[in-house]
């Protein structure tokens, strides 16, 4: 045999489909339309993971708190009230920590709006409620709540009760509404890749055609064949997944860097944990995983319509 | 040109290397014709089998006959009789409309859809364009169907240069389709077909783009193939070459419609008979 052998380093195997299909990679905007659409969507899930760690962070603050308000004008009245409120709190079990807050620290809260009048209204200053804050050891309930006012109204008639976390209520449902936007934006991103995925896989399949059916003539099985698309898209899924997810982080560390200039304690707890950046890693994969499962089932219900 | 003994990597157990050069067995070893009367001994039978395309009238209509092992036959007909419809039927690429097709003792019209890769497989196709796959070389091409198989890279250098060789293109292992003649390209569609082992070789119109002289080679190309133990059907225009090969027998198609007027081709005769007549 004076012909050189034939097996070179490299040589196509079946199913290398870079070799066995018409279209190269690269070439297709396959690889780009996924980058964009993993850019995109890690974009929306490290949103949506921020926004949950600002309204878990939120709610463990404010969790088991509660504001005490002793409303009346007799200032001495007022402070007999609350100092009964202070103890009655202070006897009980349930109870982590109490404090009134103090005038000055009142009189600090209410200057923006009011300017310096006082806070006394012996003092023609306007008559500020006495204010303790609570903290309960276990969550706030709407029993517990209701147990506790009747309780301390015995002791001072003229407080009022109000669990903290009732007045963040809006918050926390505008934050809820974003992040279902945002579970939306990835669901809807997903779908979009799939039909990306079976809508280039049908245009492969249309191109190749030919060498389908001669594949299929000499034996091959469809899960043979879809193999060969599978490799391919699973190649340009993982191409398109890198570059979108480095994409993505580019974009979602630029919009941390601005927030973080913000200064607010409630964006500042919106930070990304190890679990968190692990989520949004395995996204490329995940989009991988989508493509080629989109493929394949593409693929196959194309060629079940051939003998 | 004759093949290598070892040419072929595996052998199916109904053939062997050593049988004679005549397409039929000698009385007394294997079974004799008189007695190939049923799908069991045949390799494949069609039994009033017809064929429609939407619902244009018959292309085939009541074709019924039987292959045995190791025969040659050639199929003939003006163009549009339906060769190339009664090959796609060979070669499992089309489904008849009625009737019953059966291969290697098995009925395929019932038969699954996924079991169909394994007859498949067991059917070598030379197609009248070729269909080389125009992206791989010439050693890529022929290598498909064993790879196809789930054969080794390193199990199948052998057989696949062996192959080429045996059909004289050891000299263009790596050249594309695009850059063979058309003779070429046939051999190594041809080398492609029977690389496999297959147990019945399919060629549609194979000496259509090639000269005279090269259909001649092709067609010893054939007939060693045939002496190997192959049943080889061949579907060609071209009177001339059926005087070719002396013991071939001819199924003639006329308007989709079998001319079989001593039912030799449903019921072949005893091969003593054969030598009385």
């Amino acid at each position: 045999m004076s012909a050189p052998s034939p097996i070179r380093k490299g040589a196509p195997r079946f199913g290398d489909s870079a070799r066995m299909m018409q279209h190269g990679r690269i070439a297709g905007p396959m690889p780009w339309v996924i980058a964009i659409m993993i850019a995109l969507t890690v974009m929306a899930a490290t949103a949506g993971l921020a926004l949950a760690n600002v309204a878990g962070g939120a709610r463990a603050e404010i969790a088991g708190g509660l504001t005490v308000q002793v409303v009346e004008a007799a200032p001495l009245e007022r402070n007999r009230q609350a100092e009964r409120a202070l103890s009655w709190f202070a006897n009980r079990e349930d109870v982590a920590s109490v404090r009134r807050v103090p005038d000055d620290e009142l009189a600090a809260l209410i200057e923006p709006w009011l300017g310096e009048l006082g806070t006394g209204a012996e003092d023609g200053g306007v008559p500020v409620p006495a204010l303790i804050d609570v903290r309960l050891s276990g969550p706030v309930t709407a029993a517990r709540l209701e147990q506790m006012r009747q309780g301390l109204a015995r002791q001072a008639p003229a407080a009022r009760i109000d669990a903290q976390a009732s007045w963040l209520a809006p918050v926390f449902d505008a934050i809820r509404s974003l992040q279902l936007l945002a579970v939306g934006l990835i669901v809807l991103l997903a779908a979009t890749s799939a039909a990306a995925v079976w809508l280039s896989a049908r245009s492969a399949l249309g191109a190749n055609r030919e060498t389908i059916e001669t594949i299929h003539h000499l034996g091959g099985t469809d899960g043979q064949i879809a193999a060969i698309f599978q490799r391919q898209i699973a190649f340009d899924a993982a191409l398109g997944g890198a570059a979108g997810l480095l994409l993505g982080l580019a974009a979602v560390f630029v919009l941390g860097q601005q927030f973080a200039d913000l200064g607010s304690g409630l964006v500042a707890g919106g930070g990304l944990g190890a679990a968190d950046w692990v989520l949004v890693g395995a996204i490329p994969l995940v989009g991988m995983v989508l493509a080629v499962i989109t493929a394949r089932y593409t693929v196959i219900s194309a060629l079940r319509r051939m003998l | 040109m004759a093949p290598p003994r070892d040419l072929f990597h595996k052998r199916r157990p109904i053939f062997t290397c050593s049988r004679p050069a005549a397409p039929f067995p000698p009385p007394g070893e294997g079974p004799s014709w008189g007695r190939m009367s049923g799908p069991e001994s045949s390799i494949v039978q069609f039994a009033n089998v017809g064929l429609r395309y939407g619902t244009d009238r018959e292309v085939l209509s009541d074709v019924s006959f039987t292959l045995y092992p190791g025969s040659f036959y050639f199929l003939t007909g003006a163009s549009g009789a339906g060769k190339t419809s009664l090959l796609k039927l060979l070669y499992l690429a089309q489904r008849p409309s009625r009737g019953i097709i059966s291969m290697f003792g098995e009925d395929v019209i019932t038969a699954e859809r996924r079991a169909l890769p394994e007859f498949r497989r067991r059917i070598g196709v030379v197609f009248q364009d070729f269909r080389l796959v125009p992206h791989l070389s010439a050693y890529d091409n022929v290598a498909l169907p064993l790879r196809i198989s789930g054969m080794s890279e390193g199990k199948l250098e052998k057989p696949v240069t062996d192959m080429l060789e045996w059909v004289g293109l050891s000299h263009r292992v790596d050249a594309r389709p695009e850059t063979l003649s058309g003779g070429e390209q046939q051999r190594v569609a041809i080398a492609r077909a029977v690389i496999a082992r297959p147990e019945i070789l399919v060629a549609d119109e194979p000496t259509g783009n090639v000269d005279p002289e090269m259909a001649v080679k092709l067609l010893r190309l054939f007939e060693a193939l045939n002496r190997l133990g192959t049943t080889v059907v061949v579907a060609t225009h071209d009177v001339h070459l059926l005087r070719k090969v002396p013991d071939s027998l001819i199924m003639r198609l006329d308007k989709g419609r079998l001319s079989d007027p001593t039912g030799a081709l449903r019921y072949p005769p005893r091969r003593e008979q054969r030598a009385e007549a």
